[in-house]
């Protein structure tokens, strides 16, 4: 473990890179500080990128005047559905073929060309059978979350140790026991590796599910902006969605620690 | 009197997936007969299935041919009667020491209270008294075997079958373990058959040493009584008299095959 003060001046160092991003942002947008090196017209790069002083502007108004909260739970609820119900299908599915050999032989060629085809292809015809409310949204977040850990668990199933399951059933474990006390566990570890991918993931089904067509959420903020030309708006949209997906990897990262304790991790030894 | 495990003229043959043309025969024709208390030895030279024979005691394999008979009655299925040491590692790395030990119980439905008692109560045996809460990663190799030996105790089974158990430890911590075996053996007499490259670790130990010949289709070439008189100290033991005259006996019908089995690695 790194001690508490190194810790602290990791996080300066992480936050004094942001900060230089932010500045340069500023420095190369802002009308009027740099001397024009591009466009003639010292307003452009202000059009075309946006100005980080008015963006965070527009993030202070949103929240300050309650206006995003609506947009903002309409994609938290179609991400977390997604990123729910597409783990819950991976993992069953995933076990499911894991264990059936001659299923798992027969579909595998479609399993296949499902992960290839882009998927987010099929939002306009979820739009057709869903409509263009949440659960159009959804299923396309289910599509992009659930291969990513289907594959996961299919291997970490695989992969499970011989000798742990031979042992197991001379202990007596029955089918539904070996499945919930050495399958199950074993294809924790790379259930939890998929899911911090997945969640990036669930988030993109919700907002480009908005983005083609729906009456709120923050994708249908930015496509709104978009239309008038408010590159603030759009950056602020971005910025409120990276956040967010972060605090939801970060909620991920929380319950691995917790659900994963035994495993190894490295340097564990405790200074004195 | 029944013996408890009854292997008759069996034979092993693995079929490579594709080319079923390709076989590989472990085992052919082997017999071996263990009585209710009796602990056998199975010496070989690495690669002569050993382990398959155990695999096909416990009913994680079945034989190709012949039968194989646990106190007189056929085999079906996993070997219930028999717990077994594996020489990988076989703890559940999800669960601690104490969570290891009482799985079996769990597995047979008994109440986590009853259970717990019991799993603390062979981790003191097996000298792992304040262990019960560390994950196996935090385990040496030595503590692991332990914990993997009252896994398997805790069921009491009538068979003990141990596939070189103590293979991967060092030889202070391997003496420790095969006297501390000897000791909770000595209690209640289970019959035990214990798979060993080690031809001393096999005198030493056992009331019974069959040596097999080298594979492929190994099959057992020499049955030896080892009448060492118990209780042994392995490591005394070794200086014995008698000791030294089995091995240079065993070591003449044995040494032929070790050389055979070493040849046919090296091409």
């Amino acid at each position: 473990m790194r001690s508490s003060g190194g810790r602290l001046k990791l996080r300066l160092w992480q936050a004094a890179v942001l900060l230089a991003v932010f500045c340069a942002w500023h420095a190369l947008t802002v009308p009027g500080v740099l001397p024009p090196f591009y466009f003639e017209d010292p307003n452009k790069a202000a059009f075309f990128f946006g100005e980080p002083l008015k963006v965070l502007g527009r993030i202070w108004d949103w929240f300050s005047g309650g206006d995003i909260y609506r947009h903002l739970w309409v994609t938290l609820q179609e991400t977390l559905l997604a990123f729910a119900t597409g783990t819950v299908l991976g993992i069953a599915i995933g076990i499911w073929l894991a264990l059936a050999p001659t299923a798992s032989a027969i579909l595998d060629p479609y399993i296949k060309a499902l992960n290839a085809m882009p998927r987010v292809i099929l939002a306009p015809i979820f739009m057709v059978w869903f409509g263009l409310g949440m659960l159009s949204k959804v299923a396309l977040g289910v599509t992009l979350v659930f291969f990513i850990v289907f594959f996961n668990v299919f291997q970490g199933v695989r992969e499970v140790s011989p000798t742990v399951l031979a042992n197991a059933r001379m202990l007596g474990a029955s089918r539904r026991q070996l499945l919930r006390h050495v399958y199950l566990p074993s294809a924790m570890s790379w259930v939890f590796a998929s899911l911090h991918n997945s969640v990036g993931l669930a988030f993109v089904g919700a907002v480009v599910g908005e983005y083609l067509g729906s009456s709120e959420g923050v994708g249908y903020l930015i496509l709104q902006a978009e239309g008038v030309f408010d590159i603030n708006t759009v950056f602020a949209g971005i910025l409120v969605l990276t956040a967010f997906a972060l605090a939801l990897d970060a909620l991920v990262a929380l319950a691995e620690r917790r659900l994963m304790v035994w495993q190894p991790r490295s340097g564990e030894t405790e200074r004195i | 009197m029944t013996p408890a495990l009854e292997l008759e003229r069996v034979t092993c043959t693995f079929v490579a997936g594709e080319d079923r043309a390709q076989r590989h025969t472990a085992v052919r024709d082997t017999s071996i007969t263990v009585a209710p208390g009796e602990f056998v030895a199975v010496v070989g030279p690495t690669g002569c299935g050993k382990s398959t024979l155990l695999n096909i005691a416990a009913g994680l394999l079945e034989p190709s041919a012949g039968s194989v008979r646990v106190f007189g009655e056929p085999l079906a299925g996993i070997n219930a009667r028999a717990g077994y040491l594996f020489q990988a590692e076989a703890l559940m790395p999800w669960r601690n020491a104490l969570q290891n030990v009482i799985a079996g119980l769990e597995f047979r439905g008994i109440g986590p209270a009853a259970a717990r008692a019991q799993g603390e109560d062979w981790l003191r045996r097996v000298g792992l008294g304040g262990f019960g809460d560390r994950y196996p990663h935090q385990l040496s190799g030595g503590m692991r075997k332990r914990v993997s030996l009252a896994q398997t105790l805790i069921l009491d089974p009538e068979i003990l079958l141990m596939d070189e158990p103590f293979s991967a430890l060092d030889v202070q911590t391997r003496q420790l373990m095969e006297n501390e075996l000897l000791e909770l053996w000595s209690a209640d007499r289970k019959s035990v058959v214990f798979i060993t490259h080690d031809l001393e670790e096999a005198i030493a130990l056992s009331d019974r040493v069959m040596v097999l010949s080298a594979g492929p289709a190994s099959h057992p070439i020499g049955d030896y009584r080892i009448d060492l008189p118990r209780p042994r100290d392995v490591a005394e033991i070794r200086l014995d008299r008698r000791f030294n005259e089995i091995h240079a006996d065993i070591w003449h019908a044995m040494k032929d095959e070790v050389l055979k089995g070493y040849a046919q690695q090296r091409r």
